[in-house]
């Protein structure tokens, strides 16, 4: 990917009035990939609804990192379910 | 429009502080919150309810104007010009500011979050207090495509109409039913400058047609007569791309699958691949025979 589309981790910060250590820990949980160039941190433009979900549910619903992470997990695989719930569903 | 008991819609009394109302809003909210239960349109519209009392009991010049008028709100209007000429009304250019905790900032997208209840009393949509991380991206919008499975096996555009907008889709062959595609930037506008939000399409697929789809194979059952499963013979049956003529082998048994190799169903974006189409031979059994036919039947019967 051309480092023009990446997000520079620093903007989405003041963007969001978040800490970079919030966006650290995302990604030190595996729940967002940053990308360093000339060690400048960077996000995918693809990870911003993620990060957008994630920081509503630890600013407005004062979750935990743990939390969020039992979440997204339990999220992914309802998806899984629902997905499997209908692919069955289109069998009959 | 109905009177909306905000300390009911939070499970608490009048008498409730500052802190009961922002613990009984957090632990509904945790429950109920659109993050937490995506596609929940029930979950959603309750989180829209408990928002609304939560904007209201949470800001003490609303919830005092709430429990002055109560049940009488229909007045509140009459009672504050009376107020006001008496000199002894509040500000009314103030008293709906004050943070006294964090506001939620997810909008549903929809006309407006509130009741009318609300708006009738308070005016406006409340949005005065949402928070300073305020440049949010817009709402992602959600719309249902029916597709007939005729339609649903060719490579088609269609236009749709979103929102009052116009958008012209290029619907890939081999959509499954349940699936969503996601359209970036067509949803809701982005909140404060930011990007708008993305148009997810999920698709309902209608089967009008006598298959049966999995995934990128289609099933069928055909009826073939005694002497045509016994002696062998053609028969010609339909496909999603035309009538094909198959051979009946001599001594075909009831329900023998045979399989079409490439007439299934398309593949969802691999142009030119199909998957198989399974036909089961259904033998058909004279339902009635004339005496000549008994007769034949019984000596075949003696061989």
């Amino acid at each position: 990917m051309n480092q023009d589309e990446l997000i520079a981790a620093e903007d989405l910060c003041t963007h969001y009035h978040i800490e970079y250590s919030f966006i650290s820990s995302l990604h030190g949980s595996g729940l967002i990939h940053i990308t360093s160039v000339d060690s400048a941190a960077y996000v995918h433009p693809e990870e911003i609804g993620k990060i957008e979900k994630f920081i509503r549910l630890h600013y407005d619903l004062d979750i935990n990192l743990e939390g969020i992470e039992t979440i997204h997990y339990l999220l992914e695989r309802m998806e899984q379910l629902q997905h499997e719930v209908q692919r069955l569903k289109n069998r009959t | 429009m109905d009177f909306v008991d905000y300390y009911k819609t939070l499970g608490l009394d009048k008498n409730a502080s500052a802190d009961d109302i922002k613990k009984a809003y957090r632990k509904l909210a945790r429950k109920l919150h659109p993050d937490l239960n995506p596609n929940d349109k029930e979950a959603h519209r309750k989180f829209q309810q408990i928002n609304e009392a939560n904007e209201v009991l949470s800001d003490p010049e609303k919830r005092k104007k709430y429990d002055q008028y109560g049940e009488n709100w229909k007045h509140a209007e009459q009672y504050e010009q009376a107020r006001q000429q008496s000199g002894r009304g509040h500000d009314p250019t103030g008293g709906f500011g004050g943070d006294p905790f964090q506001q939620y900032t997810y909008s549903s997208g929809d006309e407006s979050d509130f009741s009318d209840f609300f708006e009738s009393l308070f005016g406006g949509t409340g949005g005065g207090r949402r928070s300073s991380r305020a440049r949010y991206r817009g709402q992602d919008y959600q719309a249902e495509l029916h597709l007939p499975l005729t339609e649903a096996y060719r490579t088609h555009k269609q236009t749709l109409t979103v929102h009052s907008k116009q958008v012209r889709i290029t619907i890939p062959a081999g959509v499954e039913n349940g699936q969503v595609i996601r359209l970036r930037g067509y949803g809701g506008e982005g909140v404060n400058g930011g990007p708008a939000g993305d148009l997810l399409i999920t698709f309902v697929i209608d089967n009008n047609t006598s298959f049966r789809r999995d995934g990128n194979n289609l099933y069928k059952t055909e009826e073939i007569d005694l002497y045509t499963a016994v002696l062998g013979g053609e028969k010609t049956i339909d496909t999603l791309d035309g009538k094909i003529k198959l051979k009946v082998a001599p001594y075909t048994q009831n329900g023998t699958t045979v399989r079409l190799k490439g007439k299934g169903f398309a593949v969802y974006k691999k142009d030119g691949e199909y998957g198989d189409l399974y036909v089961t031979w259904q033998v058909k059994l004279p339902t009635h025979l004339t005496e000549r036919g008994k007769q034949l039947f019984t000596e075949l019967s003696k061989l």
